[in-house]
């Protein structure tokens, strides 16, 4: 039974990560398709991934726009957790669902709805409304590690901050802030990841500077080729490093 | 730097519960007040209004002749030692006992200068540059002290700072409490409901029950002359003989007045002489190192039970008869 048990993990794990490793592996083959069999080791599709000038781009646009959405969310996802654990109003608990509603929403239908929003009001299509569209996918999750992480402990040094003269921003900003430090950094590279990641928003809300996904997406329109791989790889490695980041900060405040 | 405070009238509610009715007292610069209670007495919600982390629903609060109306918790004259110290866990001792400096703008090595002296003062020279979870409980008891004090208010409010700690710090904390503020002449406000520690403390004690001001004086009178029941039996333990004029269980007694009233005495009150009460007979007797605790019923009585502390030297038989009188006692309204 207890082998079994070992089994069902390594299948686990392997259906978790075999098309990443196969990914990987691909990516440094020497020949023009990434599929079997594997013809020897090349890193020309790496070299050729880093020289090309529009992939170079697209992956400074993703890392501007996931950079940015990201600390807009926190900032909006820290004050509204802040608001809502310090003040019992009537509605918070209504207050707290609408906070949290776009996450039941698929971002197809985000996007469908930011998309008629901007044609709307005659905004254009760039890496600005796309980060609009990352801030809305991400503000729920920074709310919510926010005030998971707002306790009782936090309420009394706010207390006392005040008590010894201490303004509300000073609050924020000296004792609120770096008592959460933890949570806040975990928020922030958890929502890094996921805009790093995010293709259908980011699609459907650009028009001429494309993040990485949507670069990605029309390289693969031309047929595979160990390039892709190679991108894929990055863009996994940088997030692979976020997830570790916000892990560790996430165990680092546990412990 | 040390202010008066009058509280003038403060009523408060929550929801439809009254936690304090018309609450009136004036407490003179410099003195050391201990706010007296069960739970749900109303002394907590008394301090939050003194403190401005709750607004009176009615009344006056001045502090030094300043009208407090209005005025939020960072700019009043007044610092808190909360129950929870609610130190900052991201800051050394040092930075913790200077936030309130630097939140008044002063100087880094000014700032610093003071914070290494208010360590002094409490007992922690040295340790500033520790961090809140390195020290024990009653060491940051002492921070929170420091760190309130460290910008010199008009009035220090005490939350139940002694609430966390064992018995024995926290008696070797009350001494230390008021030698601090004999040093300082900051005014002290402060609530507990141990009534050991408030008579340890205090200059003048303030009994509260259910949101009004049952007794007030300096420990002694509170103790030995009580203005109302409540405060007698909060006070310590108490016999409680009820009257009917000078008619009690215990037959007529030599005592002037009319109406239902109470005839309390404390349990080391009775004495050789005094007010006789007639004889009693002893059910049980046990040794408490500074004096005998008698269990006695009256003869004239014998359902009603009286606890009699005799010294230690005396050691009665169970089943002996005791002529009892008492040396001291107060008749109070029923």
């Amino acid at each position: 039974m207890r082998g079994l048990g070992w089994v069902y993990l390594a299948a686990g794990y392997g259906f978790i990560l075999l098309p990443v490793a196969v990914l990987v592996v691909f990516s440094f083959q020497d020949g023009r398709l990434p599929v079997p069999p594997f013809q020897g080791v090349s890193l020309k599709w790496h070299a050729q991934v880093l020289s090309d000038r529009n992939l170079m781009a697209a992956l400074a646009n993703s890392a501007l726009v996931a950079g940015v959405s990201s600390a807009v969310a926190l900032i909006m996802g820290f004050l509204a957790a802040h608001g809502l654990a310090r003040v019992h109003l009537p509605g918070s608990v209504w207050l707290r669902g609408l906070l949290m509603a776009p996450m039941t929403v698929s971002a197809l239908i985000l996007a469908l709805g930011l998309l008629t929003l901007f044609n709307q009001t005659g905004l254009r299509l760039s890496l600005w409304t796309a980060g609009v569209g990352h801030v809305v996918l991400n503000l729920p999750l920074c709310f919510a590690i926010c005030y998971a992480a707002m306790g009782d402990q936090q309420k009394a040094a706010e207390r006392a901050a005040r008590d010894l003269g201490a303004t509300e921003v000073q609050v924020l900003w000296l004792v609120s802030a770096p008592m959460l430090a933890p949570a806040l950094l975990a928020a922030f590279f958890l929502s890094v990841t996921f805009s790093w990641d995010e293709f259908i928003l980011a699609f459907l809300l650009t028009r001429f500077d494309v993040t990485l996904p949507v670069e990605i997406w029309s390289m693969l329109r031309s047929g595979l080729s160990p390039a892709t791989n190679a991108v894929g790889s990055l863009v996994f490695v940088v997030s692979v490093i976020a997830v570790v980041l916000a892990e560790v900060l996430v165990f680092a405040r546990k412990r | 730097m040390t202010a008066g405070v009058s509280i003038q009238s403060v009523s408060q509610s929550y929801g439809t519960t009254r936690v304090l009715h018309e609450v009136s007292l004036d407490i003179a610069a410099g003195e050391f007040i201990v706010l007296l209670g069960p739970s749900g007495c109303g002394k907590t919600t008394l301090l939050n209004i003194l403190g401005g982390f709750a607004e009176a629903a009615s009344g006056r609060v001045l502090i030094g002749g300043r009208d407090m109306a209005g005025i939020a918790a960072k700019d009043r004259p007044t610092t808190t030692v909360f129950q929870d110290y609610a130190l900052f866990p991201h800051m050394t001792l040092a930075q913790n006992v200077g936030f309130g400096l630097r939140m008044r703008g002063m100087a880094g090595p000014a700032r610093a200068a003071r914070a290494a002296a208010m360590l002094d003062l409490v007992g922690l020279a040295g340790r500033g540059d520790r961090r809140p979870h390195e020290i024990s409980g009653g060491q940051r008891q002492r921070v929170a002290l420091a760190r309130a004090l460290a910008v010199e208010p008009q009035v220090l409010l005490l939350d139940e700072p002694l609430g966390a700690l064992d018995l024995k710090l926290r008696r070797a904390m009350q001494g230390e409490l008021k030698a601090i503020q004999r040093r300082v002449g900051t005014t002290f406000v402060h609530v507990t409901h141990d009534q050991e520690e408030a008579m340890a403390m205090a200059d003048r004690i303030v009994v509260m029950n259910a949101g009004r001001i049952a007794d007030e004086g300096p420990p002694r009178q509170v103790y030995l002359s009580p203005r109302s029941l409540f405060s007698a039996g909060f006070m310590g333990e108490i016999n409680k003989i009820p009257l009917d004029g000078a008619q009690s269980a215990l037959g007529p007694l030599a005592l002037s007045g009319t109406g239902p009233r109470v005839l309390c005495i404390r349990p080391e009150a009775f004495a050789p002489d005094g007010l006789p009460l007639g004889p009693a007979r002893v059910l049980d007797v046990a040794f408490f190192g500074s004096h005998v605790r008698v269990q006695a019923a009256p003869l004239a009585a014998p359902d009603l039970r009286l606890v009699v502390h005799l010294p230690p030297a005396a050691l009665p038989q169970v089943g002996a008869v005791l002529n009892l009188f008492a040396g001291s006692h107060v008749v109070l309204d029923a």
